[in-house]
């Protein structure tokens, strides 16, 4: 009894901290299946939408659900602004030069975040009904961890039915596998690309103001989990929002198991197990896409 | 010289490309420059050493980015394996002759390079970028978790390097021969990619950049020249790995990570890829900007250079040589017409 909920434990932690790295990759999944843009700086968004949520909680006395909904918004209209301004002019442009220029996008939010801010790490708060633990019949677990793997089920739900079942959904997967003929059958693939792009990076604000409780959230936030949301989008497989949620899952409870039995260096199974997954499947577990 | 040949070359065009590989006056510039810094600073010398293997690092991803198109953010891997090959050696008093340590350097990195090119350059574009992310992520785990022969964080210091052939000695407080050291090293090694880069197989490689499905259809082995241009590109950053141990006299996990990675990439289109002296201009312009600016204000640094990089994705493409020579054209084409 002990030992299945010393496994449930730790089974638990790991899925919540996989939900966490979902919600923040899943729009870096998509936009990134549909435009083919490297785009490096989505960590800082999520980065901008963690500052968000945690500092009107802090400091303007925001409650947690009003928060998150200001984190949302705030960071897909950030994006939107720079998608119009910026991003668009590089869809074309080579790989080289997406990526140099979200490097610079991840410095200026990066410095932003120290003038603005602070250098120092800030800390989420949560709610009283949100603190504690839970009973869950067979064992006692903490309560926000529990209440990570409920949302972000709802929300990969929420997700892949809409793209099942809502026109913009098809309108995505039609783009995703063949994005001439979409453009040709008259879907408007910019507009789409910059609806997506916004809820993707609102989605990355949402996660990570819910991931600084055990992330931390401090300027260097946006390079220091780069390569986690790059992992989970390309073992997922771009531009699939189920594979991104398996592969951030199985990337959470292989981090946790790891770290709690391989403290030093442990993490060296999960770079050598995404090579070999990639080498075995460059388009990711569930991307349909050859390349 | 025969008639066919003198006709061939009477176009500008063929001229152009029959004598581009013969060296220009200004190609002895940056030399030149490099020795006059050696006299006119001599309290920088430390600090020189230090440009010099960075611009060997940027001209060996050159060699991989700008002309062979292989988009990488892992090229730090070859530097670390370079760096702790160096340091191990000189660390534990195995090997300490400096030149003989730096071959085993550009051996070890060429290993590693060849290995991982060999699965690697299967794949393209963002698949590439991870592996290449995941191949550095993996030797720096690999690093850390050696701890017991790495120094693991805290790295390995004082090394103890012998006297270039066996007369001029690493000095810590006075880095002259670092200095010249790293400079004959980089002569040497830009004589070679230069070779290099004019050869059949330098040409092949620009081929392979530009279109990479009409190289296939004319038959050449593609995969086999970016495994074989990988494999340099590596040995290369490992000799730059193991000049700035020497010169540095330690190595630690920094040597490693995604931050050298992604300075060394900046610092390369910064100046300009696939031009040969990106690497000089861009080393030159990132590193004093960085030492002079970086320690007062670390923040407006950051920002700045964000900004720049922002400005030269968008508008200049080419880098900071794109644009000198985007006005030297502008330039000749109005005194040609006045």
């Amino acid at each position: 009894m002990d030992f299945a909920a010393n496994i449930a434990g730790i089974l638990l932690g790991g899925l919540s901290a996989g939900t966490v790295l979902f919600i923040v990759s899943v729009g870096l999944s998509v936009t990134m299946g549909l435009m083919g843009f490297v785009n490096l700086a989505h960590g800082a968004f999520a980065m901008f939408g963690g500052y968000v949520i945690v500092l009107s909680m802090n400091r303007a006395h925001f409650g947690f659900a009003a928060a998150l909904a200001l984190g949302f918004v705030a960071t897909a209209a950030i994006s939107v602004v720079l998608e119009r301004t910026l991003y668009r002019r590089l869809y074309r442009a080579s790989e080289l030069d997406q990526v140099l220029f979200t490097i610079g996008l991840i410095f200026i939010f990066i410095a932003g975040a120290i003038i603005v801010v602070g250098p120092e790490s800030q800390t989420l708060q949560l709610p009283p009904e949100l603190r504690g633990q839970i009973n869950l019949g067979f064992l006692q677990y903490r309560t926000y961890s529990i209440f990570l793997i409920v949302i972000g089920f709802l929300i990969a739900l929420g997700i892949s039915l809409a793209f099942e079942r809502t026109r913009i959904g098809a309108q995505i997967r039609a783009t995703v596998d063949n994005r001439r003929m979409a453009e040709s059958l008259g879907i408007n693939v910019d507009r789409l690309f910059t609806i997506t792009f916004a809820f993707g990076s609102g989605m990355a604000g949402i996660g990570g103001g819910l991931g600084a409780e055990f992330l931390g959230l401090d300027p260097q936030y946006a390079l220091k989990y780069l390569v986690y949301f790059l992992i989970a989008v390309s073992v997922g497989g771009l531009g699939s929002a189920i594979g991104v949620y398996y592969a951030s899952l199985i990337l959470g409870v292989l981090d946790f198991v790891l770290k709690l039995y391989l403290p030093k260096g442990g993490t060296i199974f999960i770079y050598a197990l995404t090579i070999l997954l990639l080498l075995w499947r460059p388009q990711g577990l569930s991307g349909k896409k050859e390349t | 010289m025969s008639a066919a040949a003198s006709t061939a070359t009477d176009h500008p065009g063929a001229f152009g490309l029959t004598t581009r590989h013969r060296l220009r006056w200004w190609e002895t510039l940056p030399w030149i420059i490099a020795l006059g810094f050696y006299f006119a600073f001599p309290d920088y010398l430390g600090f020189g050493a230090e440009l010099l293997a960075m611009i060997l690092f940027a001209l060996s991803l050159d060699l991989a980015l700008g002309y062979a198109g292989i988009i990488t953010l892992g090229h730090a891997a070859f530097f670390g394996a370079g760096a702790y090959t160096v340091g191990m050696l000189a660390f534990y008093e195995i090997w300490t002759e400096p030149i003989t340590s730096l071959l085993l350097a550009a051996l070890v990195a060429a290993i590693i390079g060849f290995l991982s090119g060999l699965v690697l350059l299967r794949t393209r574009g963002l698949t590439l970028l991870m592996l290449t992310l995941c191949t550095m992520a993996l030797l720096q785990e690999a690093a850390n978790m050696a701890r017991a022969y790495t120094g693991g964080f805290d790295g390995l210091p004082n090394l103890a390097i012998a006297p270039v052939f066996g007369v001029f000695e690493f000095n810590p407080l006075y880095a002259n021969t670092q200095y010249l050291y790293s400079l004959g090293v980089l002569l040497v090694c830009f004589v070679f990619v230069r070779t290099l880069i004019y050869s059949p197989f330098g040409q092949s490689l620009t081929g392979i950049r530009e279109n990479l499905l009409r190289m296939h259809a004319i038959g050449s082995p593609v995969r086999r020249r970016l495994v074989i241009c990988y494999t340099i590109s590596a040995a290369l950053a490992g000799i730059a790995g193991g000049l700035s141990a020497q010169a540095n006299a330690f190595v630690n996990l920094s040597a490693l990570d995604l931050d050298r990675a992604a300075t060394v990439f900046i610092v390369l289109i910064l100046g300009g890829y696939g031009r040969l002296y990106g690497a000089f201009v861009g080393a030159v312009v990132y590193m004093a900007l960085e030492h002079f600016l970086a320690k007062i204000y670390p923040t407006a640094w950051q920002l700045g250079l964000g900004l720049l990089l922002v400005m030269i994705a968008l508008f200049a493409r080419n880098g900071i040589l794109g644009i000198g020579e985007a006005l030297w054209q502008r330039y000749s084409a109005r005194r040609k017409t006045t």
